[in-house]
C-alpha cells in the first residue's frame, strides 16, 4: 500500500473530455470579459477561441462565443458558473458538431508572389467565400470564412504559395431555421 | 429636482437605508471623505480596526451572529490588498460581506499613483461581484444593488471601489429595492414542484439505512431553516450529521445527532456515511475534506442534494435528485407534504431502520472522540470539554481559529442553536478568530463570546485585541498552547516521519504579560486541577481576557480519515497510529 504524503485526496479516474460552444450574453460593460477569461482560468478550464462584440446597441449587450473542451462535468460547471456572474445574462451551450447550429470563423490571409500564384490562390480558396481585399503586383490580402479546420488546411496549403501573415477571428455561432438560442 | 448630494454623503445615505448599525474599517487617504461625513450619522458606528483583514474578519463574524451583511470601509492600495483573504474567507464560507474601498481619483487611475492598485481586479476572483465607480449618479444604485448580490442566493462578499473624487462630486440619490428582480443567484428563481418532493418523499420511505448530511447552507437560511430541520429529522426518525460549518443547525447532544462527519468527524458519522442507502444532503457541499477520495466516497447510497446554488450540485458527486432551493423553503414544503400522507411515519418505519440503528450503536460504542486523559497534564480535548460544561448553561458563542483546536472544538463543544459557531472552514484562516469574535461580541452585547484560539493561529492577529480593549468588548481568547502549529506538527509525524519542519514556535511572548500590556486581563493555567477554577475565572471577568491554556504538547487529533482513503478507514488513536508511520519510527 503506497502512502500518500498529502492532506489532499488523491485525483479520480478522468472523463472524456468533449468539444463545446458557449454563447453568453453579457452587460458590455468594464471588465466583464475579465470576470468570464477569470472564470475559465481561476477554475483551470480552457478557451480554445473567444468572439466577442456588442450585439444590442441599445441595451448594451454583448455576445461572446467561447470554444472550450473538457469533461461533461465541467462543461456542466461552467455553464452554471457563468449564470453565476451578474451581468450575464443568458448562457447557450451546444456539442461541436451537433446538426442545427452553424459555426463560422474568418480569416485574413497575406500572399507575396506574382499574378499566376494569386490566381492559384484563388482557386484553392474557391470553396471559402473568398473576397480579395487588397491586391498589389506582389502581393494580395484575402479574406475567407469557413469552419476551423478548413482554415488550418488552408493555411498549411497556402504556405508553398507564399503566405506570410496570418489573422483570424474565434469561432462565431448560430442556430438554422427560425429557431434562436435561449 | 432633488437635492444633490455628495459621494460621501450617498454612502452613508445608502447605509442607512440598508440599516446599517456597524461598520468595520480603517481610514486612509484615499477614503478620507467619508470618514468626514461618519460624524453626521450618528445612527452608523464605526469599529477602528487595527489591520485591514481584522476587520474583514469581524465583518464576517457579526454577519455569521447577526444573519445581517457585515460592512467594511477600507482604503485604497494596501487598505483593500489587505482585506482580500477576508473577502476569500467570507467568498468560501458564502459570508454576505459589502466591502466599500476607496481609491485614487479617477484621473489618477492607471498611472501608478501612491496607494493605487487594481482593487477590482485583485478582488474579482474572491467577490460575488464588484464595482468600480466611475460616475457619483451610478453610485446609489451600485451600493444598493451591492447589499442585494451579498445576501441574496448564495451569500457571499461583494466590493464597491469608489474614486476619491467620486467621493466629493455631487450627485443624484435613489433608493430602488430589487434591482437584480428576476436574477436569484444568477439565476432564474425555481419554484419547487410537488413532483420533486414526491420523488423525495419516495426516496426517504424506500430507504432502510438512511442519513441526513447538512451543512452551512441551513445556517446561513436563518433560523426557521433549523427548526424546520428539527422538525423533519424527528418526523422521519433519521440519523443525522453536519459539516463543521452547519454545526448549532441540530442540537449536538440529541440521540438522533452522529456528531460532526468529515476528516476528523466521528467513526459513526463517516461510517454511515459510507455504508447508508440514502444520503439527504442539505445546504452542503461534498467539498473534499468531506468526501476524501471521491471515487469512494459512499458507492452504494441514493443521494438527494439540496442547494441554493446551482453551481455545487453535480460539482464534486453526482446525485439522484438535485433541487435548487433555499434550505428553508424547501424544507417546509417538504414537511407539509409529508405529513398530509404519512403521518406516524417515525413509528412505522422503525422497523426498517432498526437494524440501521443498531449497527450506528456499535460504531458509536468505538467511542471514538475518546482521549486518553491525564492528572498532570491538561489535555486539549479536556479543556474544550471543561470549557463546555462550564458554559453551556448560558446562550455561549464560539469562534475558532485554524488547526487542531479548532478540530477539538468542532468535536466536544456541542452546539444547540444556530449562529453559535464561527469558523473559517472553506478558507481555513489561521487568524481568523479573535476578529471574529469581535464582531460577534459587537452584535451580541452581553453574551459570553469565547475564541477557541491556538497560540500560533492567533498570534496572526493579536493585534485586534487593542479593538476589543478600546471598544470594552470582554471576549474571551482560550489558547490551547502548545508551542506548536499544532496540525502541521501532527501532519508531520504522520506522513513525513517527524521531520518537524519549522512547526516549533521558540519564542512565544508571555500571554500573561501581553494580555496586561493590551489593558485586558490575563490568565494561566498549567494543571488539570486549577483549569475549572480558572475557566469560572475567566468567564466571570466583565472585561477581554487572554487564557493561557498550557496543554499537552503532543496530542494528536483524532478521529482521522488519511488522506486518499474511503471513509470506512478511519484511524481512531495514537494505537493505530502507530501502524501507519512504521517506516518513521524507524528514523527516530
Amino acid at each position: 500500500m503506497t502512502k500518500s504524503k498529502s492532506a489532499y485526496s488523491v485525483p479520480g479516474k478522468l472523463g472524456k473530455t468533449e468539444r463545446h460552444i458557449i454563447v453568453v450574453w453579457v452587460d458590455n460593460e468594464a471588465g466583464v470579459l475579465a470576470r468570464i477569461a477569470g472564470l475559465f482560468s481561476g477554475r483551470g478550464y480552457n478557451i480554445e477561441s473567444l468572439a466577442v462584440a456588442e450585439v444590442d446597441k441599445k441595451k448594451h449587450i454583448s455576445r461572446i462565443t467561447i470554444v472550450t473542451e473538457g469533461t461533461p462535468q465541467v462543461i456542466e460547471q461552467i455553464n452554471l458558473q457563468l449564470k453565476k456572474l451578474v451581468p450575464v445574462h443568458k448562457v447557450a451551450d451546444f456539442k461541436r458538431g451537433e446538426k442545427d447550429i452553424l459555426f463560422r470563423e474568418l480569416a485574413l490571409f497575406k500572399i507575396l508572389g506574382n499574378s499566376k500564384k494569386q490566381e492559384k490562390v484563388k482557386k484553392i480558396c474557391k470553396k471559402f467565400n473568398p473576397v480579395v481585399l487588397d491586391r498589389t503586383n506582389k502581393s494580395v490580402v484575402i479574406q475567407v470564412t469557413a469552419l476551423r479546420a478548413e482554415i488550418d488546411k488552408l493555411a498549411l496549403d497556402l504556405k508553398s504559395l507564399g503566405l506570410i501573415s496570418t489573422s483570424r477571428t474565434g469561432a462565431v455561432a448560430m442556430t438554422k431555421g427560425q429557431k434562436t438560442f435561449n | 429636482m432633488p437635492k444633490l448630494l455628495s459621494g460621501a454623503e450617498i454612502v452613508f445615505k445608502a447605509l442607512e437605508d440598508q440599516n446599517v448599525e456597524y461598520i468595520f474599517g480603517y481610514p486612509g487617504g484615499a477614503v478620507l471623505p467619508i470618514y468626514d461625513e461618519l460624524k453626521h450619522h450618528k445612527s452608523i458606528k464605526h469599529i477602528l480596526a487595527r489591520h485591514e483583514q481584522g476587520a474583514g474578519h469581524s465583518a464576517e463574524g457579526y454577519a455569521r451572529s447577526s444573519g445581517k451583511p457585515g460592512v467594511l470601509l477600507v482604503t485604497s492600495g494596501p487598505g483593500a490588498t489587505n482585506a482580500v483573504t477576508a473577502l476569500t474567507d467570507a467568498y468560501m464560507d458564502s459570508i454576505p460581506l459589502v466591502c466599500i474601498s476607496g481609491q485614487v481619483p479617477t484621473h489618477l487611475i492607471g498611472t501608478d499613483a501612491f496607494q493605487e492598485c487594481d482593487t477590482t481586479g485583485i478582488t474579482r476572483p474572491c467577490t460575488k461581484h464588484n464595482w468600480l465607480v466611475k460616475d457619483v449618479n451610478d453610485l446609489s444604485r451600485i451600493l444598493h444593488l451591492a447589499f442585494e448580490v451579498a445576501t441574496t442566493g448564495r451569500p457571499g462578499p461583494v466590493l464597491v471601489d469608489i474614486p476619491k473624487d467620486i467621493q466629493f462630486k455631487k450627485g443624484k440619490y435613489k433608493f430602488l429595492k430589487h434591482t437584480l428582480k428576476k436574477k436569484f443567484n444568477g439565476k432564474v428563481i425555481h419554484k419547487i414542484s410537488n413532483s420533486e418532493l414526491d420523488k423525495f418523499i419516495d426516496l426517504i420511505k424506500k430507504s432502510s439505512k438512511p442519513i441526513f448530511y447538512t451543512g452551512g447552507g441551513v445556517i446561513n437560511s436563518g433560523p426557521d431553516a433549523s427548526k424546520y430541520l428539527r422538525e423533519l429529522v424527528s418526523l422521519t426518525g433519521f440519523p443525522i450529521t453536519s459539516t463543521l460549518q452547519g454545526l448549532g443547525a441540530y442540537p449536538g447532544d440529541d440521540p438522533q445527532f452522529l456528531g460532526m462527519l468529515g476528516m476528523h468527524g466521528t467513526y459513526e458519522a463517516n461510517n454511515a456515511m459510507h455504508d447508508c442507502d440514502l444520503m439527504i444532503n442539505i445546504g452542503a457541499r461534498f467539498d473534499d475534506r468531506i468526501t476524501g477520495k471521491v471515487d469512494e466516497f459512499s458507492p452504494g447510497s441514493k443521494k438527494i442534494h439540496v442547494d441554493i446554488d446551482p453551481s455545487s450540485i453535480g460539482k464534486n458527486i453526482k446525485v439522484d435528485l438535485a433541487i435548487v432551493s433555499d434550505v428553508t423553503t424547501l424544507l417546509k414544503s417538504l414537511i407539509k407534504r409529508f405529513k398530509e400522507k404519512n403521518k406516524n411515519f417515525v413509528n412505522s418505519n422503525k422497523q426498517k431502520t432498526s437494524k440501521w440503528w443498531e449497527q450506528i450503536g456499535k460504531w458509536r460504542e468505538k467511542k471514538s472522540l475518546n482521549f486518553i486523559n491525564s492528572d498532570k497534564i491538561i489535555k486539549p480535548q479536556h479543556a474544550v470539554q471543561r470549557l463546555y460544561e462550564l458554559t453551556k448553561n448560558q446562550d455561549t458563542f464560539i469562534t475558532t481559529e485554524v488547526g487542531q483546536h479548532q478540530m477539538w472544538a468542532a468535536q466536544h463543544y456541542k452546539f444547540n442553536k444556530p449562529n453559535r459557531w464561527m469558523t473559517s472552514g472553506g478558507l481555513g484562516t489561521m487568524g481568523y478568530g479573535l476578529p471574529a469574535a469581535i464582531g460577534v461580541q459587537i452584535a451580541n452585547p452581553g453574551k459570553l463570546v469565547v475564541d477557541i484560539a491556538g497560540e500560533a493561529s492567533v498570534l496572526m492577529t493579536m493585534q485586534e485585541m487593542s479593538t476589543a480593549v478600546q471598544y470594552r468588548l470582554p471576549i474571551k481568547i482560550f489558547i490551547l498552547n502548545n508551542e506548536y502549529m499544532g496540525m502541521v506538527r501532527q501532519w508531520q509525524e504522520l506522513l513525513h516521519e517527524k521531520n518537524y519542519s519549522e512547526s516549533y514556535t521558540a519564542a512565544l511572548p508571555d500571554f500573561v504579560k501581553l494580555a496586561e500590556s493590551y489593558g485586558c486581563v490575563g490568565i494561566r493555567a498549567k494543571t488539570p486541577n486549577e483549569l475549572d477554577e480558572k475557566i469560572k475565572e475567566m468567564i466571570n471577568v466583565d472585561r477581554p481576557v487572554i487564557f493561557d491554556c498550557v496543554v499537552d504538547k503532543a496530542e494528536n487529533c483524532f478521529p482521522m480519515i488519511p488522506s486518499g482513503k474511503p471513509h470506512n478507514q478511519m484511524i481512531l488513536g495514537p494505537e493505530e497510529e502507530e501502524e501507519i508511520s512504521d517506516e518513521g519510527k524507524v528514523l527516530v
